[in-house]
């Protein structure tokens, strides 16, 4: 998976978990939170998500990388890749 | 093991508990008693009617967007979009004693108008509380219980406003006599005043359909017509279930919805499980509530001439909230005209009574003759009743019908005969304008119905007083939801499902706390 199917897995999840919020026009810098109403509850959706989707188990020392799509990319990028090679 | 996870009732918290597990392909089935799903929001059809129990309106209505409120949260765990609720808002609704009224709608602002219109002194003091609920966060399953009274008064000098801000959110969720805690009035509060009421279009039927659609998509079982009739624990710890069938259910988890003294009752075994203590400063003998209401439905040929859509009444300016020592409390309740929602399709005119109610009383009477249809009394089909609003409001409603003699009550089917006549009496024209000569069919629940449909002990529809906060239970894999964790209201029970299935299913296996 490269850096952009990458982003559109993560921007698909949110929009599934958040059906009302608008994900267009995300800004990969900024903090998910500021730009959406997404609470922790939210954000352990995105981890079970993950894991659901791609096998990938996000510990939860490792959240705070999931704040902008950015840090989520560049966090996702080795983990993606493994899971892939694996398969 | 079977399953993951076995839920223990179909109710609005079951159905949510039930969508977050299927979602995460956890393997779930939900066990609802009665041969439709709903529990205290449920439907029927009556007459070629169709008719809702339980639900007058949704509270915690917000629109589309707005952030972090109950609704947005819960639409996001089930993952649905805010138009498929259908959701339609109130027009207005009314608290009305004696002495004052105050009007309500989904805008908070309009409350507080109408409080400092009615109790300009108390304006500060109204100001002061709205502070201290904005600032609560009900979401800490761990905050001490307090009087909700105790607190009210420290802003609230008299006694009929308190009252009156009382009167709703105890006739929309309290389990307790008299008073609330205060974690449970905070959160009636943002979800009646702050944020409001709407209905779907169809009614609750819509909101089910919606649930158990999702359910079943994902993979969800549900089974109807199986109660539950023991829940099976080994050491401790919860291990499935037996059916009423004698089938045994083998799961990690079992989720119960039931109540928490029906839950304990279910437990294999003389062992019970933990009640959770209170602070301490109300101890309680009894865990199993003692409000329950009676409800007459009227269905009309013409809706009175009121837009108000919810009115909580008082014929006393002391609001009483208690089990009354007669078979009802015709003197308070709550009149809900579902068609005075904005809707955008006309529905059939109803007029909804909901009275406090004796649950021993009404199971005590004898059967009678067999019937239990409600008649309507061939005097009020007469013609050219006017309304006679009282001029001061204060009077005692007056009527031209005689008050209908109580102590003829001996059966069940007269009682209820009685008591609906008595009911609508004691509402108009004081609270309503007569409707009585437009009455096409009426039908009517008590207690006896509640516990019937419910299983709830007592008939309460609210539960018991103690809430197990967290959904602990002292056992192992068995966690309370619903109303006896403590969220109310459609939206809460949901939200309650939603909490406890990530938080002692869900979470098991991931992790703690996300901090992102």
């Amino acid at each position: 998976m490269n850096d952009a199917e990458i982003k559109q897995a993560i921007i698909d999840i949110i929009s599934d978990i958040a059906p009302d919020e608008d994900t267009s026009n995300l800004k990969p810098d900024v903090r998910l939170r500021e730009q959406m109403d997404l609470d922790s509850m939210d954000f352990l959706d995105i981890v079970m998500e993950l894991r659901k989707r791609y096998g990938v188990n996000v510990p939860d020392t490792d959240y705070m990388q999931l704040a902008t799509l950015d840090s989520c990319v560049n966090y996702l990028r080795g983990k993606l890749v493994s899971k892939t090679a694996k398969v | 093991m079977e399953y993951d996870a076995v839920i223990i009732g179909a109710g609005m918290s079951g159905l949510a508990a039930g969508i977050r597990l299927a979602m995460f392909d956890k393997r779930v089935v939900v066990l609802e008693r009665h041969y439709v799903w709903g529990g205290l929001n449920s439907f029927y059809q009556f007459k070629g009617r169709q008719l809702d129990v339980g639900l007058h309106a949704m509270t915690n209505y917000v629109p589309r967007g707005a952030k972090g409120k109950p609704l947005t949260r819960l639409l996001k765990q089930l993952r649905l979009r805010h138009e498929q609720l259908d959701l339609h808002e109130q027009s207005f609704s009314l608290i009305s004693f004696p002495s004052a009224k105050l009007r309500f709608d989904n805008d908070f602002e309009n409350l507080r108008g109408e409080v400092r219109r009615a109790f300009p002194r108390e304006i500060d003091g109204f100001d002061a509380l709205t502070r201290e609920i904005v600032a609560f966060n009900e979401l800490d399953l761990d905050a001490p219980q307090i009087s909700a009274r105790e607190v009210v008064r420290r802003h609230i000098r008299e006694s009929l406003l308190e009252d009156m801000l009382f009167c709703p959110l105890m006739f929309y969720g309290s389990a307790r006599e008299h008073d609330m805690d205060w974690d449970q009035f905070v959160v009636m509060f943002k979800s009646i005043y702050m944020e409001g009421f709407a209905r779907p279009q169809a009614g609750v039927r819509h909101v089910l359909s919606l649930l158990t659609n999702r359910y079943r998509e994902l993979g969800g079982e549900l089974r109807l017509r199986a109660g539950v009739k023991r829940i099976l624990t080994r050491e401790n710890e919860a291990v499935g279930v037996e059916l009423q069938s004698g089938e045994i259910i083998e799961a990690d988890h079992v989720l119960s919805s039931a109540g928490l003294v029906e839950t304990n009752k279910l437990v294999n075994g003389e062992r019970g499980i933990g009640v959770p203590s209170m602070s301490g400063h109300r101890p309680e003998a009894d865990a199993t509530g003692k409000l329950s209401f009676t409800e007459t439905i009227s269905v009309l040929d013409a809706p009175p001439k009121t837009d108000a859509t919810i009115i909580f009444f008082s014929n006393r300016d002391r609001f009483e909230y208690r089990c009354p020592d007669k078979l009802c409390d015709v003197d308070s309740g709550v009149i809900c005209m579902p068609q005075n929602f904005k809707l955008p399709k006309p529905i059939d005119p109803l007029v909804r009574i909901t009275n406090i109610a004796n649950y021993a009383k009404w199971t005590a009477l004898e059967r009678g003759d067999g019937s239990s249809e409600v008649l309507i009394p061939s005097e009020w089909k007469v013609s050219g009743i006017r309304s006679q609003v009282s001029g001061n409001g204060k009077a005692i409603p007056e009527t031209r019908y005689p008050i209908p003699d109580t102590s003829k009550t001996d059966t069940y089917t007269q009682a209820k005969q009685n008591f609906y006549e008595h009911s609508v009496a004691a509402v108009t024209p004081a609270h309503l304008p007569d409707f009585r000569s437009n009455v096409q069919l009426v039908d009517m629940f008590t207690p006896r119905t509640i516990t019937h449909f419910t299983g709830h002990e007592g008939g309460a529809v609210y539960g018991s007083p103690r809430k197990s906060r967290t959904g602990e239970t002292g056992i192992k894999g068995l966690t309370i939801m619903g109303t006896d964790q403590g969220f109310l209201g459609i939206i809460g029970a949901a939200l309650s499902g939603i909490s406890m299935a990530n938080r002692w299913v869900l979470k098991e296996s991931t992790a703690s706390e996300p901090i992102a």
